[in-house]
């Protein structure tokens, strides 16, 4: 890793890491008394191991100039071995917190075994770990490819990867140490807050550095959702954590705004942060690896401009529904309604594209279960969409609010789509990227499809049925004109529904587990001699192949 | 406008900055006018802020996460007015940096919990939730009643909250530690410039059933039973039409 540096990024990277080890150091120091102290020893000992891994390398030679005729990878194999392990860790601890609230003595009288604490670190594990980590590997491939152009230095996309993962592991050890703002998927603190948007403003810049260096005259649709991801991230980021610190030596900070205002800017970020992190990212990988993989164009241009536009427009509007019937002014409620069901159009759009992409290809989903992964992602996706312009109606709202119906709408959102995309898209990256034919198993890929289907769907079947009947319970009145049950009876109802989803997760976790291990020996078998100039190895001269269909 | 999008998408700048321009459309409508508009938020002139032993009760309450599994937040719906109270209004929650809303209920609503049940059943239900609700499936806080609150820094918390908006007085900000020790030992001399401070209608009480040293469950106590109760706002001004 060391020796790809320049001699001047060497430098650099000494530098940051001398920079973090100081701010380490001070943190500890100035938070002795507080739980911050404990955060800057993590801080430093990162500054050390990246310290220590520069030293051992700092005296090789310098890397080669023909370098500068291949695209530059390795962040992205470094990324996709990150994505895979967070996915395990925070699936783990999902399937850990469904069975918390079936079994709750599991909790060992541990302060961070509850499930207050976990659940943000199952949360905050698969999207910003497991999510993220996809999108930063991913992003930096097709940018590449789609632009024809390498990255435009060595010591950037390493930045970004380890920053990031510093950003998750300060996120994740901080829910345990009961370090969290409360703002839902927003949990880190003020100083971790600030550390990620450093990273993100060098994120953002290799991603326009690239695109001003590219030898194609279009910019790929992949690329525009990639960027709608990194720039309104950045915006959502930086106006919800807006936050006074208790001192610089606390962890503790309060929010700027509070109450009603701070309620809709938080779910202006929450719902985007579904939108920009969740659905644009994803899309941008999902209009590379999809057409790639099946050999096809994508469908139509212009539903792509149209989806695109649409999304980003109109996303922004609907995060108030999350707020109906509450104390938010009506005329926010019923934009916030009115935006969501109009984003059925878009959304399907973008769905719709997919599927008719893989007319022609349909022979190759029945036997590639990586392309397999890549349609019911698709169609996941308009299923998840439908469902959410559905739940945003008011009366319908009135229901599902507030009950396990809105968890299993996250979860078809979130394993149907999102983790079937990247674990497509993964398998199909992973053999293109290291060289090798295939991948290790193809069998175990299609029991990881099995896995994740079954699992999926008993899932959010569990959750459909809780949340229904929560929320029927809830409002179920008596001949004589009283509320029919308790809180604690409409609980006690939920049970068997709470072990079904713990079981539907354990068959989701089990198939990342075999991922992790498909693909870790794909990388550990060793290339056969005879097929390494066949396979698709993605050197400047390949044409890359969705930029020209796509761009008419 | 396909033809535009042709030229656009040939311009990474001018992609990026219309990225950002059609982004924030939305939110800047939605968002800026709650802090313009009056009627957004309701007067309730007899509105108290949180005493430093709530504010740290409530910063206890964040740190356990309760928030995943609890709302505040009483809709405007027949069934939870009859079954929680009257519905929240904004105002209720202008002290809150940040909200307490929530959005999921594995447990109930808990905006008007204070007063509800006894400082006792309270702790005793913290302490191990299943002693007195055997069907329930919230974790067991023990160490509440073990850990020793933390009062030599609230000063501090106060004043970054006077910074994001909530009227602290210099004096309250002063006495902070005081108070969150006076509060939870109502036969001290303590005890009295909390009533001064934050009004006679203050809880002061030995919330987790001990006199002498503050734990996190007096806090925590301390936090539950003044929710719903720092305005009569919502008793007081006449509720709309519930659906």
């Amino acid at each position: 890793m060391i020796s790809q540096l320049t001699g001047i990024e060497r430098i650099v990277a000494a530098f940051t890491f001398l920079i973090l080890i100081c701010f380490g150091v001070a943190m500890a120091a100035g938070g002795r008394d507080d739980l911050i102290g404990t955060h800057g020893w993590v801080i430093s000992l990162a500054g050390i191991a990246g310290a220590i891994a520069l030293l051992r390398g700092y005296d090789a030679p310098d890397p080669s100039p023909d370098r500068l005729s291949e695209y530059y990878d390795d962040p992205s194999k470094a990324g996709i071995i990150l994505t895979l392990i967070w996915g395990v860790i925070g699936m783990l601890v999902g399937v850990w917190v469904a069975a918390l609230l079936a079994w709750p003595e599991l909790t060992f009288d541990a302060a961070w075994a509850g499930f207050g604490r976990l659940r943000p670190v199952h949360t905050s594990g698969v999207i910003f770990g497991f999510g993220g980590n996809a999108l930063i590997a991913t992003s930096l491939h097709v940018l590449q490819r789609t632009t024809r152009a390498r990255l435009p230095d060595q010591f950037s996309p390493w930045f970004v990867l380890f920053g990031y993962n510093l950003f998750c592991v300060l996120a994740a050890s901080g829910y345990l140490m009961g370090i969290t703002q409360s703002k839902e998927y927003a949990e880190p603190e003020w100083y971790a807050d600030i550390w990620l948007v450093v990273v993100w403003v060098v994120y953002f810049s290799i991603y326009i550095r690239t695109l001003m260096r590219r030898k194609e005259p279009h910019i790929y649709v992949a690329n525009w959702y990639y960027m709608a991801f990194i720039l309104v991230v950045a915006l959502l980021h930086i106006i919800n954590n807006l936050a006074v610190p208790v001192s610089l030596g606390h962890v503790k900070s309060y929010s700027a705004f509070s109450g009603v205002q701070d309620a809709m800017t938080q779910w202006w970020y929450g719902h985007n942060a579904v939108a920009f992190f969740l659905t644009a990212g994803f899309l941008g990988m999902m209009y590379y690896y999809l057409p790639k993989r099946a050999g096809r164009p994508i469908y139509s241009y212009r539903m792509s401009i149209i989806s695109f536009w649409g999304i980003t427009f109109m996303y922004m509007w609907a995060g108030s529904h999350h707020l109906h019937y509450t104390a938010l002014p009506h005329w926010v409620q019923s934009l916030g309604m009115a935006f969501s069901v109009v984003l059925l159009v878009p959304s399907w759009a973008s769905a719709g594209n997919a599927l008719l992409t893989l007319n022609g290809a349909w022979h190759k989903v029945r036997d590639d279960a990586v392309l397999r992964f890549m349609m019911l992602a698709a169609i996941f996706y308009g299923l998840a969409t439908f469902e959410g312009s559905f739940m945003a109606i008011r009366a319908v709202n009135s229901l599902s609010h507030y009950t396990d119906w809105t968890i299993g709408h996250v979860h078809a959102g979130a394993l149907g789509w999102v983790a079937m995309i990247t674990y497509g898209s993964l398998y199909a990256l992973t053999p293109w990227l290291w060289k090798r034919p295939a991948l290790y198993s193809a069998k175990l890929v299609e029991w990881h499809f099995w896995l994740a289907l079954s699992g999926t769907v008993i899932y959010v079947f569990a959750m459909w049925n809780s949340g229904v009947i929560q929320g029927l319970m809830w409002r179920t009145y008596n001949d004589s004109g009283t509320l029919n049950y308790t809180f604690v009876d409409s609980l006690v109802a939920m049970h068997p529904y709470y072990i079904a989803r713990t079981i539907g997760g354990l068959l989701f976790l089990s198939g990342a587990v075999i991922a992790l291990y498909n693909i870790v020996m794909t990388i550990r078998t060793p290339v056969p001699a005879a097929s390494e100039s066949a396979s698709d190895i993605p050197f400047v001269f390949e044409p890359a192949a969705p930029t020209a269909p796509a761009g008419e | 406008m396909f033809n535009f999008h042709y030229r656009l998408e040939r311009n990474a700048i001018g992609f990026v900055i219309a990225i950002i321009v059609v982004a924030s459309i939305g939110g800047f409508i939605e968002i800026a006018p709650l802090f313009t508009i009056d009627e957004t938020v309701e007067k309730a002139p007899d509105m108290r802020v949180y005493t430093p032993l709530e504010v740290a009760g409530r910063n206890i309450y964040i740190r356990e996460g309760c928030y995943a599994c609890h709302s505040q937040m009483i809709r405007t719906l027949r069934d939870e007015v009859e079954r929680y109270g009257p519905y929240s209004l904004a105002v209720e929650s202008k002290y809150d940096h940040p909200m307490l809303w929530g959005s999921k209920r594995t447990g109930p609503d808990l905006a008007r919990v204070g007063g509800k049940y006894s400082n006792d059943w309270m702790t005793a239900h913290l302490n191990n939730p299943r002693d007195v609700v055997p069907e329930s499936n919230m974790p067991a806080y023990r160490w509440l009643l073990r850990n020793q609150l933390k009062t030599d820094d609230l000063g501090e918390h106060l004043a970054a909250l006077r910074a994001v908006g909530v009227p602290y007085t210099d004096e309250m900000i002063a006495n902070a530690p005081k108070d969150a020790i006076g509060q939870a030992n109502p036969d001290t001399d303590l005890a009295a410039g909390v009533t001064e401070r934050y009004g006679d209608k203050t809880d002061v009480s030995l919330f987790d059933g001990n006199q002498g040293a503050v734990t996190e469950m007096d806090a925590v106590v301390a936090y539950l039973q003044v929710l719903g109760h720092l305005t009569d706002a919502a008793h007081t001004t006449p509720q709309n039409e519930v659906e």
